[in-house]
């Protein structure tokens, strides 16, 4: 069951239904496995063959989102904040040329816009641990390149229309790549495993290419 | 105590009945693809609780059991032999130790599921053992099985397999093996193709031309080879949308009919990605896509119109037949 609020990124919306996941997710409903908080909507994933799943199962979640609004605002702002540090170097950023042409903002102008704002995750999605970060300065803003590229590299830090993204896997992806993390984003080893969750905040701070080397 | 894959087959994973509340993380739950037969597998060696079985697709693997233990095979009929002779499928039989286990092509479907009592006992990774193929976590090393790998099996596999043995009815030896006289029945296998499957419409659906919208319920849609566990990627009619449409990503489900820009559609199956940004043009109905996961390569499928209610309808008529069949397996104190 996928319910939208709005058919654009808003970080307000978004961080109510940051709140509104969390209210959910406390009621630990038996035949809700699973609550996703998404950029302008909430998902509600449903065991199909749970004993105890209600006939009117839309209904059902439609009272549960209407009950949540209202308890919603006590679990406003998750408190994390996510500090990334970020190699800018060219050699990693491979896109900054481009993005800088199209922007007319220089190279060093971009890192500082970047570093400088708050950014939040808005959604974790399609692959474990990748962010889809919100709070782009707007005068960065790019669209998707037009031929995606088949492999990212694992750490890149991409930028499109109003968002960032971090890849923690080698997969396709049509984002303008800016630098690099050193960080591992998702480890299944580590606790917690995934380095961002819906809701923090995230700063981006710039490191040079000895520091990221010396992160590894 | 351990399982050893002397052959692997073309697509073997271990899978349990998934790995949840993580989606939230971008983490899929995958599991099994036909989880009517698994839970039918399971079923048979008196596993309840979603136990850890093997996966085996199409070609199956060859395996040797170093200790004596209660094994089912359930899903697609598979051509399979234990020490040289038929094994029979759907039903549980007692392996004698260091006996081999031969699966061949499959017959009929493309899934079945080779499950042991206690379950396959590799270490649990973020609280399932499901083989997160695209990720590389769970099962064994998150990859495929090979040649050379020692499943483990849980401490006492033998004496649990004999006793849980010891208390089936209808005990029966087929060809020399030690079994029994009835089977679980296939709930889950093609009847006749194309299959029909019913999908409710999608939430871009209006978004689709006029010709898409027909074309997508009238057309008989073919399960290409590249086609894996993440999704089904069907061919037939492209599909144009109305109008250029660039939607923000959002999370997909199980069953979900997504359309990518070259206007082929691509079904949702286990280890699909948790959000997606194509438009959506169906979902499938939970109850079908067991049946669907069942099609091979090549496979035909049509869809067919439904409500959110006759989805809602045939789940619950799966469910108590499944039931139904789980009922009759109760064996056990």
């Amino acid at each position: 069951m996928y319910a939208e609020f709005g058919g654009t990124l808003d970080l307000e919306l978004n961080r109510s239904l940051q709140a509104l996941a969390t209210a959910i997710r406390v009621r630990a409903v038996p035949w809700i496995r699973d609550v996703v908080p998404a950029l302008c909507g909430i998902a509600l994933y449903f065991d199909p063959f749970h004993p105890g799943l209600p006939a009117a199962v839309l209904e059902s979640c439609r009272q549960l989102l209407e009950e949540c609004f209202k308890s919603a605002s006590k679990f406003e702002d998750s408190g994390r904040s996510v500090e990334v540090p970020v190699c800018y170097d060219v050699q990693f950023g491979l896109d900054l040329p481009e993005v800088s042409e199209r922007t007319s903002i220089s190279i060093n102008e971009i890192i500082k816009r970047h570093v400088k704002t708050q950014h939040w995750v808005l959604m974790v999605g399609f692959s474990p641990g990748q962010p889809y970060i919100g709070g782009l300065d707007p005068k960065l803003s790019v669209p998707r390149r037009a031929t995606p590229r088949t492999r990212m590299p694992m750490g890149a830090v991409a930028i499109a229309n109003a968002q960032t993204a971090v890849y923690p896997y080698e997969t396709p992806g049509g984002w303008n790549i800016i630098g690099r993390t050193p960080l591992t984003v998702f480890d299944p080893a580590r606790d917690p495993a995934s380095l961002f969750a819906p809701g923090d905040r995230v700063r981006f701070s710039a490191i040079s290419r000895a520091e990221f080397e010396a992160f590894k | 105590m351990s399982l050893r894959i002397i052959r692997p087959g073309l697509l073997t994973t271990l899978q349990d009945r998934g790995r949840y509340s993580l989606q939230h993380l971008g983490v899929v739950p995958c599991g099994p693809m036909d989880p009517v037969a698994f839970e039918l597998a399971n079923a048979l060696v008196g596993n309840r609780d979603g136990e850890a079985a093997i996966e085996i697709t199409l070609l199956g693997p060859e395996v040797e059991f170093e200790r004596d233990a209660l094994v089912a095979v359930c899903g697609a009929q598979f051509d399979a032999t234990l020490a040289g002779r038929a094994l029979p499928l759907n039903r549980p039989v007692l392996v004698a130790k260091n006996s081999v286990l031969k699966t061949g092509r499959s017959l009929l479907g493309s899934r079945a599921y080779l499950a042991v009592a206690g379950g396959i006992a590799t270490a649990p990774v973020l609280g399932s053992r499901s083989t997160y193929l695209p990720a590389r976590f769970g099962g064994l090393e998150g990859r495929l099985l090979r040649a050379g790998d020692n499943l483990p099996l849980i401490e006492g596999v033998a004496s649990l397999s004999l006793k849980r043995f010891e208390k089936l009815e209808g005990k029966k030896n087929i060809a020399d093996l030690r079994s029994v006289s009835w089977s679980a029945p296939s709930l889950t296998l093609p009847e006749r193709e194309p299959i029909v499957i019913h999908a409710m419409e999608g939430r871009h659906y209006a978004h689709f031309d006029a010709a898409a919208r027909r074309a997508f319920f009238d057309a008989t849609w073919k399960v290409t080879p590249d086609s894996n566990r993440m999704g089904f990627r069907l061919a037939g009619p492209v599909l144009a949308r109305a109008e250029a449409l660039e939607i923000l990503s959002e999370p997909a489900c199980l069953g979900t009919v997504q359309v990518p820009a070259n206007g082929l559609p691509i079904a949702l199956m286990a280890d699909r990605q948790t959000t997606g940004g194509y438009p959506k043009i169906a979902e499938i109905a939970a109850a079908d896509v067991p049946r669907l996961a069942q099609l091979a390569p090549g496979g035909k499928v049509q869809f067919a119109r439904c409500t959110l209610e006759q989805a809602g309808e045939l789940r619950r008529v799966l469910r108590q037949r499944l039931d139904a069949a789980l009922r009759a397996l109760v064996w056990m104190v």
